[in-house]
């Protein structure tokens, strides 16, 4: 609905887009984050009406590997228990998954790898616009929810993670499209061999149409909830809640 | 008091005067409401684009390209100054300007584009990207709405589209050779487009803006998987990166020449016809006394 002040605030923003030095404190105003929000919303509704609900993410050829994967973010957690647990080899390892599902699981790495397993050569984007190829294999999480039976209350699937930046664990959401969709898997290989530690070892999501920073690294726990509110500041990530970014990675 | 002769664009007058200034409509209004609103528009995409490049500063060509790969292009401080690497060997100092600047607070920052030219002045991927992905919501509308109506209300056909004489090249060099002398217009009375404009205008509503709003979404791995065909047309993500990036240079060399014309065309009749509509010309009288 068009307001006065709807009106008014829209055109300060038009305004604002002249002057550079005007658009950080655009930024700020209250107009400003209505927008973002509409757009942001519109942008997920847009790209679902226009996707399948399993359209796969492109899978490429030994030929296309990146000579290099680059490895970003935390690359080595200092968290003791995961130190510990990487001294190890992972052997004490277990994946939690839990929250409204009707049988919660706890996994070994070794179970893990027991499961029918994916294996998917597939890009990597990263938020700040690189990309890198790799192979990764690893267990379909559609699989892994359906053995602990998600509740019908579930709405968002929850990873978390070893590795903190400061205060705040890693943590990363997605809905269940992405959760259910068949190249979604927790990665414990890549390009043929164990997930090493800077690609987040011992278990990483490749949530294939998303970009970078929502496949979480060193996931310890999957956790199925009705709402993100109640998780860190409620936005659904690490770096949605401390930066910002969007929730939605799908652009 | 000025005569009056209302026609579209590419008509000749209906009542002309001999030897009286008068004014044509030149601009119709989704004309002039498309090009004050893409001035926004444009502008915000344009430096909240800059910062996200800012993000990753190198540009590659193929599907993948992270900093292990070869960059055809890298903008980066260096301990002594900052450089413009293109094809990994043409390195042009870019110190002061692009790697390496002084911030508003005389702070030296090692990003590649400065404050003044980004969307926000700090570093911010997060925030330039909320800005970018919002605006580009109404800079896609204005885009395909302006092409869609004005292939509709024959704008194209009309106003836009070369004629076969046109495109002669003695025509094509009269024109250039006219530039240079500063002669713009038409002298008949009427207001066409020039055939330099003609092909610019083209290039821009045709090529760079479809095609810079058609290569931001196959960086989208979202869209992607909807649309796989869009990797194949710009050949692979880190190309259509690439693709976006040459396409926005473009679209800043279109607005420093549209300026400078305007500038040296007459910017108040210039600007004026882009407001109200009205622009006015001077019919040369041949053989009058």
């Amino acid at each position: 609905m068009i307001t006065r002040r709807g009106l008014v605030g829209s055109l300060g923003i038009g305004a604002g887009g002249l002057l550079l030095s005007g658009c950080d404190r655009v930024a700020a105003t209250p107009a400003f984050r209505r927008f973002v929000d509409r757009t942001d919303g519109l942008t997920i509704d847009f790209t679902r009406l226009v996707s399948k609900r399993d359209a796969l993410a492109r899978e490429y050829s030994m030929a296309d590997l990146s000579p290099v994967f680059r490895a970003n973010g935390t690359q080595a957690p200092a968290a003791p228990e995961y130190r510990s647990l990487a001294a190890a080899n992972f052997a004490d390892y277990r994946l939690r998954v839990d929250g409204l599902v009707r049988h919660p699981r706890s996994l070994s790495l070794a179970q893990l790898r027991s499961l029918p397993a994916r294996t998917q050569i597939t890009r990597h984007d990263c938020v700040e616009g690189w990309s890198a190829i790799g192979r990764w294999t690893g267990t379909p999480l559609a699989g892994l929810l359906n053995s602990a039976q998600l509740l019908p209350a579930a709405r968002f699937i929850v990873f978390h993670c070893a590795d903190d930046y400061g205060a705040s664990k890693y943590y990363e959401s997605i809905d269940l499209v992405d959760a259910l969709h068949p190249q979604t898997i927790l990665a414990w290989g890549l390009n043929g061999r164990a997930l090493p530690i800077a690609n987040g070892a011992p278990l990483r999501l490749r949530v294939e149409r998303q970009l970078g920073y929502k496949h979480a690294k060193y996931v310890m726990r999957v956790e199925a909830v009705a709402s993100l509110a109640g998780i860190g500041a409620g936005k659904g990530g690490y770096w949605e809640d401390s930066n910002d970014y969007a929730w939605y990675a799908g652009i | 008091m000025m005569a009056t002769v209302a026609h579209p664009v590419g008509h000749e007058p209906v009542t002309p005067l001999r030897s009286l200034p008068h004014r044509v409509y030149r601009h119709r209004l989704p004309t002039r409401l498309w090009h004050w609103s893409n001035v926004v528009a444009l502008l915000v995409m344009l430096t909240s684009g800059l910062m996200i490049f800012n993000a990753h500063p190198r540009l590659y060509w193929g599907d993948h390209g992270a900093n292990a790969d070869r960059a055809w292009l890298e903008i980066g401080p260096t301990p002594g100054g900052a450089h413009l690497v293109l094809f990994g060997s043409v390195d042009v100092p870019t110190g002061g300007v692009l790697g390496r600047w002084k911030d508003a607070n005389g702070v030296e920052q090692t990003r590649a584009f400065p404050y003044w030219a980004t969307i926000p002045s700090g570093y911010s991927l997060a925030a330039a990207r909320r800005w970018h992905l919002s605006v580009a919501w109404i800079f896609a509308t204005l885009t395909f709405g302006y092409l869609l109506l004005s292939a509709a209300n024959r704008h194209i056909r009309r106003d836009l589209l070369p004629t076969r004489g046109e495109l002669k090249p003695s025509y094509l060099w009269q024109d250039v050779k006219d530039h240079l002398r500063l002669r713009f217009h038409p002298t008949d009375g009427t207001a066409h487009y020039n055939i330099l404009q003609k092909l610019t205008y083209g290039l821009v509503l045709f090529v760079l803006l479809p095609g810079i709003v058609l290569t931001g979404l196959t960086m989208s791995p979202a869209f992607n998987a909807a649309w796989p065909w869009m990797l194949d047309l710009f050949g692979g993500r880190q190309s259509a990166r690439s693709l976006h990036f040459i396409f926005a240079t473009g679209l800043v060399g279109f607005i420093l020449i549209h300026v400078l014309l305007v500038i040296l065309a007459g910017p108040i009749n210039e600007i004026r016809s882009m407001l109200t509509g009205w622009f006015h010309v001077h019919r040369v009288e041949e053989g009058a006394a």
